[in-house]
């Protein structure tokens, strides 16, 4: 396969490439970037187009096995590539969990048989997500894991949390934190505040969140881990991850893009799409958020895609899934509240949707417009309008918080190791 | 003036001219229990069904007296014995009573927002008649009759809400009500049972009955669930009384004229004591007969019915 990429404005954040140039893909990689390529090749003109590194999203929830019925390996992967991603760590709260060897290679495999785009497993970090006997970390990473989390769930007993990390440290990978204190946040749908007492729902406090972020940065501290604390949501959780940073502590995080575009002010109406966990927080958190995008110390977006039926979300919001979909909407999201409103650059929006997690993974052929990297691209169109409606998505699960919103800047065309893995319909 | 609205869900959002069109047209509603034929065919022909996911007496009994009375048919489901026990749900419930032929929903529900949810898939009117911890409009309506009824007013009066705030529906309903009509309103109970961030609704919160008994004009006393006790909210059902149980004792600074207010089902000896229940100032029974002469001005306005004039 042998692609020619013209005349798009060519974005890559690690070596600050921001210019109109062309790339030449030859096999799965990129072989040459610049200015008015003439090579024989299958041409794709790009102009008035970004053209960066293909998204990668550390915390995708695929569903199979066990929930194919919301989504599969193979239609979730499909909502990646339309989202512009070439790559997703699969969260292993899927029925069975993601505990064994055998729980990983049926990933790895199905990835491989019907996937669109790279699938990289992580595995639980405790039998069974029971957070009582570690798994068999050392086989799992042989056989593709890239990290381990309970996702969903906690590991609340923090001697089986410590010896986990340090465990996890001898394999080069890192461990993802579900922070949330289940004793206090038990029974809560909402945050808790003036929102949830008006609406009487039961209150998740911000604390039981902050508590588990502040003990699993002590723990990082006691054993050397590198600790990736999955979707915070708190202005607190933000500043003890910056204080954490700054001692110089192996430390990353992730927010959703719903916890930077909606609050707790949105469940008003009683939605169901607008229940997750951990909850939408107040504007005050959700520009604290922001101002930790800015500054460095959210390192990446992930979208915590958690695909659900509309039979299990329409419904009573108490006793409603938590969890939306977000594969197809982070790209616009992030574009929408972070760089057209001005917060963030464009080159930084590659930053935290792919250079980042590609670093997070240790993965330097991903991540990166540069010659002799995998050739995963993303094309994107930002002026591009949709009005957001179920049947936008191609995810088998429609539980998104956007639908009835219009929103602008999609990606146009992704290539994952040069093949195209998703061309939007008006793009020829 | 009409009530320009399908549903009424909560009080929260209703406006005060639309609280008062409702106070003043129980009005006539409650001087028809005077007279003989107790019954105006107002609503005939129309269909009201009383959807209870939750046991009830008087609320259930108390909608389908208001509906009889204006000559309505009713129709009783209660979900223990329905489709609802075979898995049906909410949603496909609600839209199977309205392929039936029904008027109105008037739905109780342990899940604060179920009517909310419900209201959006059918086109008749739907009534909230209690919905988990959120509000209990109809109770919030009653007990402002009440209060005005024996009041005269509601404007400037303070009224003390004593008992578990965070689960009652019936506290919020009646601090939106009361706070649209002018009153102000303290809220008395154990720190475990105040709900987050509720001094931003303007209420006052205090943990000691006598701290505030001699300011408030009414008291009304919220029913303790013995449930509770296992959530870690408080000790036990003794301490709670001691403390909270409302008595001769801890009255003894109140005004001569406070009115004493229960919504049901009470616990003799636990939230009040028997002889404050049963004292001339308690209008616990009264209550309940202007509960039924309030659903009824609901469902009349809800129907489209107009101001009513008072002959008197």
């Amino acid at each position: 396969m042998k692609l020619l990429l013209k005349g798009g404005r060519v974005i890559d954040p690690e070596s600050g490439i921001d210019e109109i140039l062309d790339i030449y893909i030859e096999g799965d990689r990129i072989k040459r970037i610049g200015k008015n390529l003439k090579i024989r090749a299958k041409v794709i003109n790009l102009r008035g187009k970004v053209v960066g590194p293909g998204l990668i999203d550390l915390h995708t929830h695929l569903r199979e096995p066990g929930r194919e019925d919301e989504e599969t390996i193979s239609s979730g992967t499909l909502a990646g590539a339309k989202g512009g991603y070439t790559s997703l760590c699969s969260m292993p709260n899927t029925e069975p969990p993601c505990d064994s060897v055998s729980g990983v290679k049926f990933i790895t495999t199905t990835a491989k048989q019907q996937g669109v785009i790279r699938v990289f497993p992580v595995g639980a970090i405790t039998v069974g997500r029971k957070g009582e006997i570690l798994t068999e970390i050392g086989k799992m990473k042989k056989a593709g894991i890239v990290a381990i989390t309970d996702d969903g769930l906690p590991v609340m007993n923090s001697l089986v949390m410590r010896r986990a990390m340090e465990y996890t440290k001898m394999f080069d990978i890192f461990i993802i934190s579900h922070p949330e204190d289940i004793n206090l946040s038990k029974n809560g749908v909402m945050n808790e505040g003036v929102v949830s007492t008006k609406l009487g729902l039961r209150g998740i406090p911000r604390q039981s969140e902050e508590i588990m972020v502040a003990r699993d940065i002590f723990l990082a501290e006691l054993t050397g881990c590198h600790l990736h604390l999955a979707h915070i949501t708190t202005e607190k959780s933000v500043e003890l991850v910056r204080d954490a940073k700054k001692k110089g502590l192996k430390v990353t995080c992730e927010v959703t893009p719903h916890h930077i575009s909606l609050t707790e002010e949105n469940v008003i109406g009683y939605d169901t799409n607008c229940k997750m966990n951990p909850p939408l927080r107040t504007e005050k958190d959700r520009r604290a958020l922001i101002r930790g995008v800015k500054d460095g110390t959210i390192d990446v977006i992930s979208t915590d895609h958690a695909p659900h039926l509309d039979t299990e979300k329409e419904r009573e919001f108490d006793l409603a899934p938590f969890g939306v979909i977000g594969l197809e909407t982070a790209l616009s999201i992030v574009l929408e509240f972070l760089y057209r409103k001005r917060e963030i650059s464009l080159s930084d929006v590659f930053k935290i949707m792919s250079l980042n997690p590609a670093r997070i993974l240790k993965n330097d052929d991903i991540g990166r417009i540069q010659v002799g990297k995998l050739a995963d691209i993303v094309v994107i169109d930002l002026d591009k309008e949709c009005l957001i409606t179920k049947d936008f998505f191609v995810s088998k699960s429609k539980n998104s918080p956007y639908i009835g919103k219009k929103l602008r800047g999609f990606p146009v065309l992704t290539i994952c190791g040069a093949r195209i893995v998703w061309k939007s319909k008006d793009f020829s | 003036m009409k009530l320009k609205r399908k549903d009424l869900l909560g009080l929260e959002e209703l406006s005060r001219e639309e609280i008062e069109l409702i106070l003043d047209t129980a009005i006539p509603m409650k001087e028809l229990f005077t007279r003989t034929v107790k019954k105006v065919p107002t609503l005939r022909g129309k269909t009201v069904v009383i959807l209870f996911y939750e046991p009830s007496t008087r609320t259930r009994v108390s909608f389908e007296l208001a509906a009889k009375r204006l000559s309505a048919d009713t129709v009783n489901i209660s979900t223990s014995a329905s489709s609802v026990v075979k898995g049906e749900s909410l949603i496909d419930t609600a839209k199977t009573i309205q392929a039936l032929g029904a008027d109105f929903i008037v739905i109780r529900h342990p899940n604060s927002g179920a009517p909310h949810i419900l209201s959006k898939y059918v086109s008749c009117s739907v009534i909230n008649a209690g919905d988990g911890m959120h509000e209990h409009p109809t109770q919030g309506l009653l007990d402002l009759f009440t209060i005005r009824e024996k009041k005269g007013r509601i404007e400037g009066l303070k009224v003390g809400i004593v008992g578990d705030i965070l689960h009652s529906r019936v506290a919020r309903s009646n601090i939106w009500g009361l706070k649209k009509m002018g009153a102000e309103v303290y809220v008395i109970g154990p720190a475990t049972l105040i709900p987050k961030d509720i001094e931003s609704l303007e209420v006052k919160v205090y943990y000691k009955i006598e701290d505030v008994i001699d300011k408030l004009d009414v008291i009304n006393i919220l029913r303790i669930q013995r449930e509770r006790q296992k959530e870690h909210l408080f000790p036990s059902l003794e301490e709670y009384s001691e403390i909270f149980g409302v008595n001769f004792e801890k009255l003894k600074k109140a005004r001569k004229d406070l009115l004493i207010m229960h919504p049901g089902p009470m616990n003799r000896g636990v939230e009040i004591s028997g002889d404050v229940a049963d004292s001339k100032n308690s209008t616990i029974l009264e209550q309940v007969t202007n509960g039924v002469a309030v659903r009824m001005a609901v469902l009349y306005l809800l129907s489209g019915g107009g101001e009513i004039e008072t002959s008197t």
